[in-house]
């Protein structure tokens, strides 16, 4: 299933650019990202637990930035071994349009996923693919529009 | 009361099932003992480029990690296809490699590129996610019609387009001309789905190496243990015959699952010999679903022709069949000679061709799954007959009764001879029973509560009771299909029958020994059968095709008329009369028309004395005799099913299912009801239920049962089952077998009465509601 977003951040767009190739920008706004590395400008290695139906992963991944068209757009690739759970694809497609002090953040996404988890999961792959992919705009959102939150409770 | 032939003698063995005392084989614990974990593929296609071993090599309580290459390093065998097909240009199928354990490549999701040996199961399951498998992963294909289309991944380097083989029966050009010059003609797709098979106890093997003797045991969930050792040991090279026992246990369930030797039992085997440990392996459900074989796949066209009056013309069929990615070790056969030659179905049809193209896929394989080729076979005619009846405004049971054949012998022209059998007799009895009469009333009744009723038939033949040897030789079979049995009168008169056929939920425990005490007039109980461990019983090839009475049961009564016949003569010679004047009744053995008699205990104890025997006789009483069929049996019967659709919905409810059989002789009715209950259930959950679905990845995802949906009790009628029956010439008992014949003969009655319902033909199995639904809005 592909899947489409569009977001309005409150800030220029080569800071949004900018934060899309931060890795610590990344693994505060990747959800469920125990750690990342920067390997070069343009890979990376995480570790990400995810939890699709009844099957929770954690999934030893590389993710790399690829399509780069700076300041503009990006494609963001993400693939996970999640043990004997199979694994992750998942890519998202980012343009960044200027409007005025702000920037309109467009994505549009896609995951696959293989062995137990296809086959355990596969009713909710696509849900759980939605859920990660507005989780993760969500939080960069939020994080450009307000980097430090305070601590929920 | 009686317990003989006929009687609904009560199951000896569902005492210990039910109590929860059977012995299978996860229940077998050796004083040794280690468990093994797979490393299986999540990729549908791949390279193997490396394995990384060290992490689970170094886990605490893991024996071993061992792969592929070390087990094709040690000279084990690839797993092979036991019948060869012919492809119509002469050439012989393409068999691709399968090693136990992948080398090269993985070729479906579940492959295994590794095993782990540990000290218990959930260290081995742990340990297993260790061990890192480099995989450059390769496109893949699922779907058999895409895997035969330009440019499809290859699956196999020796089978070019993915084509196994290009095989084909019958007459085309006659069947070509036949359909030209026919007054209608019906054509249809027709998709026979993909099956789990599910038994209720999941595959299992202990495997035990005893390096002292350097013999092998192995305690697996195996319909027929013989054969696996013959194969183990002729094919797989891992160990010689006189070198390795296989028993065969309690086993729940097999529906053609459990026939094939897997890459666990031959991995088990093996790594018992690497590691010094009995090895364990149990199957978990989900390990079932990609690792136990699938049954069915078949994507077909078909054509029939009809003369002016209704009589069938000519039949042209066209098959693609799914074998997933290795041929497992029937599969060969089961879209060839246990399809293509049911295609003539209980009608008098003179022309007939098939083609049909097996294919690789990124699948598990697919082989024999209760019925085997022949439900496919009877779908496809049924659907057909249904379709033409109502394209050509005819009532359908009319129109199968203008084709019924009804002259016996009566040759096919796709090699079967039927024998015996009464197709109208089966339809009458089936109609009454299901109030035909009453159905516009009921379907008028329906209506008002907002209801859409049908009725649909399904006049099944199959063929049973494999096989002639010669015959099923010169077909390519790389085996013979006779069975044997043994017969031990003690000396105190028990006896013991040690059977090839193996019962796994068939009740060959009660049904056998009814034979046995009805011929020597002994109680029941005194009976005990022994099968499934290839060190006491002598030979046998095992429990499928619904064999077990028509072959099985033959062998006994072949072992049992030697037996008779030394019986006569001790009796003869201890009470001074002829041969001809003894006689077995009562509990005893007697001179007719006399009161002299010896019990049955005193013959048996006569015989083991050997103070008083004829002279030259040899002392004891044991038997035994192999049988080779002389012909295959050919149950039949009419299958009646009515169904109601809420057409808001498009939630069916069968409303009334109704069977008309011909078994021939029937041993047991009880367990024949039984059987059929089962078969129906089965049948029903494919029409209606059932489904494996692949996506274009090749990732299986119906691979729980959250998304494969079983038949459960709800979802089932009860079912009003009747028999009307001809006795089979062709074997001792006039049997012909009922294991398999609720599964072929029911899923085409179901599909008839729901597209007779919602007035549309576009539905293909399963019928869930949203697939009648969407078909109902179709057809407004």
């Amino acid at each position: 299933m592909d899947m489409t977003g569009e977001y309005r951040i409150a800030a220029p767009r080569d800071a949004v650019w900018a934060a899309l190739n931060d890795v610590d920008v990344l693994e505060v706004c990747i959800p469920g990202c125990e750690e990342i590395h920067q390997d070069s400008p343009t890979t990376m290695t995480a570790k990400v637990v995810q939890k699709i139906g009844p099957v929770k992963a954690r999934f030893d991944g590389a993710i790399e930035l690829l399509n780069i068209e700076a300041p503009a757009s990006y494609t963001i690739k993400g693939e996970g071994q999640g043990g004997v759970a199979g694994f992750a694809k998942g890519s998202a497609d980012v343009t960044l349009e200027e409007d005025g002090d702000e920037t309109v953040l467009r994505y549009e996404a896609r995951a696959q996923v293989g062995g137990k988890l296809a086959r355990l999961g596969s009713r909710l792959i696509d849900a759980t693919a939605k859920k990660v992919a507005t989780q993760f705009f969500n939080n960069f959102q939020q994080h450009l529009n307000d980097p430090d939150p305070p601590e929920d409770g | 009361m009686s317990t003989g032939i006929g009687a609904r003698v009560k199951r000896k063995e569902d005492k210990r099932f039910i109590t929860g005392k059977g012995k299978y084989t996860d229940d077998v614990r050796s004083e040794n003992q280690a468990y093994a974990a797979f490393v299986r593929s999540p990729h549908a296609h791949a390279k193997i480029k490396g394995i990384d071993k060290s992490a689970a090599l170094a886990m605490e309580g893991v024996i071993d990690v061992l792969d592929g290459h070390q087990l094709t390093g040690d000279g084990i065998g690839n797993i092979i296809c036991g019948w060869a097909i012919t492809s119509k240009d002469g050439s012989a199928m393409n068999m691709g490699a399968w090693s136990a354990l992948a080398t090269e490549k993985v070729r479906y999701v579940g492959d295994a590129a590794a095993v782990v040996i540990a000290e218990t199961q959930a260290l081995a399951r742990i340990a297993a996610e260790a061990v890192e498998v480099d995989y450059e992963v390769l496109p893949a294909v699922s779907n058999a019609k895409k895997a035969l289309a330009d440019g499809a991944p290859e699956i196999h380097d020796n089978a070019p387009g993915n084509l196994i083989y290009d095989w084909e029966i019958g007459e085309e050009a006659a069947t070509d001309a036949a359909l030209s010059e026919a007054a209608h003609v019906t054509e249809m797709e027709i998709t026979n789905n993909r099956l789990s098979p599910n038994p209720m106890e999941p595959r299992s093997a202990v495997a035990t190496y005893d390096a002292a003797e350097e013999h092998y045991t192995l305690y697996t969930t195996s319909q027929n243990p013989h054969v696996a050792r013959l194969v183990l040991s002729a094919f797989y090279q891992v160990a010689p015959e006189h070198k390795l026992r296989v028993i065969a246990p309690d086993v729940g369930g097999g529906f053609g699952s459990k026939i094939y030797i897997y890459p666990e039992e031959i991995t088990c085997l093996w790594a018992s010999m690497k590691t010094n440990r009995s090895v364990k392996w149990t199957s978990d459900r989900s390990e079932a679903f990609i690792t136990d074989a699938h049954g069915r796949d078949h994507i077909s066209t078909a054509k029939m022709g009809f003369d002016a009056d209704g009589r069938i013309t000519g039949f042209k069929v066209d098959t693609i069949a799914n074998f997933g990615a290795y041929m497992s070790l029937f599969s060969s056969a089961v879209p060839t000679y246990l399809y293509a030659t049911l295609l003539s179905g209980q009608y008098d049809i003179q022309n007939i061709h098939c083609n049909v193209r097996a294919v690789y896929t990124n699948t598990v394989p697919v082989d024999a799954y209760r019925g085997a080729g022949r439900p496919e076979a009877c779908y496809l005619i049924e659907r057909m007959m249904e379709t033409a009846a109502r394209e050509m405004g005819k009532d359908p049971s009319e129109l199968r009764r203008a084709n019924f054949v009804r002259e016996f012998p009566h040759q096919t022209p796709v090699i079967m001879a039927y024998d015996a059998g009464d197709f109208d007799a089966n339809l009458d009895q089936a109609r009454e029973a299901a109030d035909v009469a009453g159905f516009p009333a009921r379907k008028e009744e329906a209506a008002k509560r907002g209801k859409l009723r049908g009725l649909g038939y399904s006049s099944y033949i199959e063929a049973c009771g494999i096989a002639p040897s010669a015959a099923v030789g010169s077909l390519g079979a790389g085996v013979g299909l006779w069975e044997s049995a043994e017969v031990r009168v003690n000396p105190v008169g028990t006896i013991e029958i040690l059977t090839g056929s193996h019962s796994h939920g068939q009740g060959h425990e009660t049904t056998f020994a009814q034979i046995v005490a009805e011929r020597f007039s002994i109680p029941i109980e005194n009976v005990s059968i022994v099968h499934g461990d290839t060190d006491k019983v002598q030979f046998g090839m095992g429990t499928y095709g619904s064999r077990s009475g028509a072959v099985g049961m033959s062998a006994i009564v072949k072992a049992m008329d030697k037996v008779e016949a030394k019986v006569r003569k001790i009796a003869a010679h201890v009470l001074e009369a002829s041969e001809d004047d003894i006689v077995i009744e009562g509990g005893e053995v007697k001179v007719k028309g006399t009161d002299k008699a010896m019990g049955w205990h005193e013959v048996g104890l006569s015989a083991y004395t050997a103070h008083n025997l004829p002279p030259d006789m040899e002392p004891g009483l044991k038997e035994s005799a192999f049988y080779d069929p002389a012909n295959f049996t050919f149950p039949a019967g009419a299958y009646i099913c009515e169904v109601e659709v809420d057409p808001e919905t498009g939630v069916t409810e069968i409303v009334r299912f109704t069977a008309s059989d011909d078994f021939g002789t029937i041993i047991n009715p009880m367990i024949v009801e039984g059987q059929v209950h089962g078969g129906i259930a089965q049948g029903i959950g494919q029409a209606m239920l059932e489904q494996v679905v692949y996506d274009d990845d090749g990732q299986l995802i119906t691979g729980s049962y959250m998304d494969y949906t079983m038949p459960r009790a709800a979802d089932l009628p009860f079912y009003d089952v009747h028999h009307a029956s001809t006795i089979c010439p062709n074997n001792p008992l006039g049997m012909k077998g009922c294991g398999e014949a609720g599964a072929i003969g029911s899923p085409p009655a179901v599909i008839n009465a729901i597209t007779d319902a919602i007035g549309s033909n576009t539905l293909a199995m399963p019928a869930t509601p949203h697939a009648v639904w969407s078909a109902l809005q179709a057809a407004q």
